[in-house]
């Protein structure tokens, strides 16, 4: 029996329940939302599941939406099932003012420095994370620069006033 | 102090019974790139080491949040600058696959030839480095005109060499050239000889066996757990590659082998690296007798038929108003975009390099994130390091083919 989007999507609904929410499958991409402290409880149960076998995290990294009051980060998981090659992602949300989530690297070392550069980004604190320090910008920086509120270009210049060219700040 | 020393015995407090603090980098000589290693040694060994990256850091992913798709590409040739082409590709059929462009079989296959080369330039430049760092001089320079070959390739499919910027979203800017197939010819009839002879030179050396067996080596298990992928992983005894389990630009229609080693070490990298430079050249070939198949006006196809996305060519641009309309759409990236939530992977000349793309409907991304596949594997270097010499260290770095560029991106 193949695995399928669909027997993976029952499985966690049997274990999870309706805690599990928004499940999409974009470009036949199994999507779904979880509560923030479940994270560790499901790429534990991926993991360790014998028909899901979920052990290889490909990717980790977070989504800044502004105009989500209460939830403005998203974490986003992207796990692959290298046995029967299938991917599944996942996204926690937290709010900006409280970014606490379980850190993974018990479980995966690669989320070590994945963690490190979303925090480094973002400003999300993975609780238990052996070294959560900067690790691209220097360790000065006072802010978290993939925030949707930091503009690419220093918005108090005068000599770039080119609406037409998208640097004026008012097309993006 | 470790066991191996404790046939010596040492006056009290004198300085050789102390570890020694080395800064390696971030602008060593020996490093190829702008790494820095605080490397801890206990006479010649390593006790530990912390790697610190981000200096040449550019922002990529901000810079991607204000630019149409087009303009992205720029951004993807400084990832992996030794096999830029793979990444601009990688980076058009994400896109396509956001904006639904189907493209044309004779494109996958000119993309696919496009691709391997770029591997082999790449596997190349660290095998060769590998054998610069073990002291022998002499491959490196003789294998660099095959990659200088393929670089006039580009030239003359882009105009350029290094940060190709290659490719449009959709297809190629223009059909290959008379001069690119000759250029093709030649590069399949004389590289092979060369790779023979410098595998010849390496693998079975003595010398070169000895530097390389046992250094730095990692197991299958925590490859994974690392999240390696690409060669490295390969040699680790794990058959993963993005080409056969997720195929794109038609790979499911080509035969070729994926190479594994046992041991995961620094000689294992080296092996399967260059027996994937041969796969590649069976994937070239294969690729190129598919392209020759084509007939008729089937044989010009060298893009999608995607006008809101693929600039028109320059002659009707001047003569048709729909042309011009196109153009100036396309230039000034008011094409529309669908919303989308969008994960491409491809299989770059160092692992799964994928792109993570949200779109709001928006000109520019919303969210665009690169999986670099040196920066997840490069964690893992201070255990791979750990208990070898100093000396292992630059060929672990070495075999392991850190690419700066990719790392900070």
């Amino acid at each position: 029996m193949t695995l399928t989007n669909e027997i993976v999507k029952q499985k966690l609904i049997e274990k999870f329940g309706d805690q599990l929410t928004n499940w999409e499958e974009p470009y036949n991409f199994l999507t779904f939302t979880a509560p923030k402290d479940l994270n560790i409880k499901i790429l534990q149960f991926l993991y360790d599941d014998e028909t899901l076998k979920f052990r290889f995290l490909t990717d980790l990294t977070a989504v800044h939406y502004p105009d989500r009051k209460g939830e403005e980060i998203a974490v986003v998981y992207h796990l692959h099932n290298l046995e029967d090659n299938i991917r599944l992602r996942f996204k926690v949300y937290t709010d900006e003012e409280k970014t606490e989530v379980f850190t993974a690297t018990a479980l995966y070392e690669t989320a070590n420095w994945l963690e490190r550069e979303t925090y480094d980004f973002f400003g999300v604190h993975f609780i238990g994370h052996p070294n959560l320090k900067r690790i691209m910008n220097v360790e000065e920086m006072d802010y978290f620069p993939l925030r949707k509120q930091y503009p690419l270009e220093d918005q108090t210049r005068e000599d770039k006033d080119d609406e037409m060219f998208g640097r004026g700040g008012s097309i993006f | 102090m470790s066991d191996h020393l404790q046939h010596i015995s040492l006056p009290k407090g004198s300085l050789e019974t102390q570890t020694t603090t080395l800064n390696l980098g971030p602008t060593h000589p020996a490093t190829h790139g702008v790494f820095q290693n605080i490397i801890e040694l206990d006479g010649e060994r390593i006790v530990s080491a912390e790697q610190t990256v981000g200096y040449i850091h550019r922002a990529f992913e901000k810079i991607a949040e204000r630019r149409p798709l087009y303009q992205i590409t720029v951004l993807t040739d400084r990832l992996n600058y030794c096999s830029a082409p793979l990444n601009n590709m990688g980076w058009h059929m994400t896109c396509e696959k956001l904006l639904g462009i189907k493209t044309p079989k004779r494109v996958d296959y000119l993309r696919v030839i496009i691709m391997e080369l770029s591997r082999i330039t790449d596997h190349l430049i660290c095998n060769s480095i590998v054998g610069v760092d073990s002291g022998a001089f002499t491959g490196f320079l003789y294998v660099m005109q095959y990659r200088e070959l393929v670089y006039e390739i580009y030239e003359e499919i882009c105009g350029a060499r290094l940060t190709t910027n290659m490719g449009r979203i959709g297809g190629f800017e223009r059909n290959f050239n008379d001069i690119v197939w000759q250029k093709l010819d030649k590069f399949l009839v004389e590289f092979p000889k060369a790779w023979k002879e410098f595998e010849d030179l390496f693998m079975r050396n003595r010398i070169f066996m000895d530097r390389l067996i046992g250094t730095g080596a990692i197991s299958a298990e925590r490859a994974l757990n690392y999240g390696f992928t690409g060669p490295n992983l390969r040699a680790a005894g794990v058959d993963y590659d993005v080409r056969v389990h997720t195929p794109y630009s038609s790979y499911e229609d080509f035969e070729f082998t994926i190479p594994v080693g046992t041991t995961g070490d620094n000689y294992d990298r080296f092996l399967v690296r260059g027996q994937e430079v041969w796969q590649s050249i069976s994937i070239i070939k294969q690729a190129y007798e598919k392209v020759k198949q084509f007939k008729g006006a089937e044989a010009e196809v060298y893009h999608a038929d995607a006008p809101e996305y693929y600039l028109p060519e320059k002659e009707l641009v001047y003569t048709t108003i729909e042309s011009l309309i196109w153009h100036f759409k396309i230039v000034m990236g008011e094409s529309d975009i669908p919303k989308g939530e969008v994960y491409h992977s491809v299989e770059g000349a160092n692992g799964e390099l994928g792109f993570y793309l949200i779109s709001d409907g928006g000109r520019t991304p919303y969210r665009l994130h690169f999986r670099r596949p040196s920066f997840i594997y490069y964690q893992a270097f201070s255990e791979l390091i750990k208990n070898n010499m100093l000396s292992d260290a630059i060929m672990t770095m070495s075999s392991l083919n850190l690419i700066a560029g990719e790392l900070d991106a």
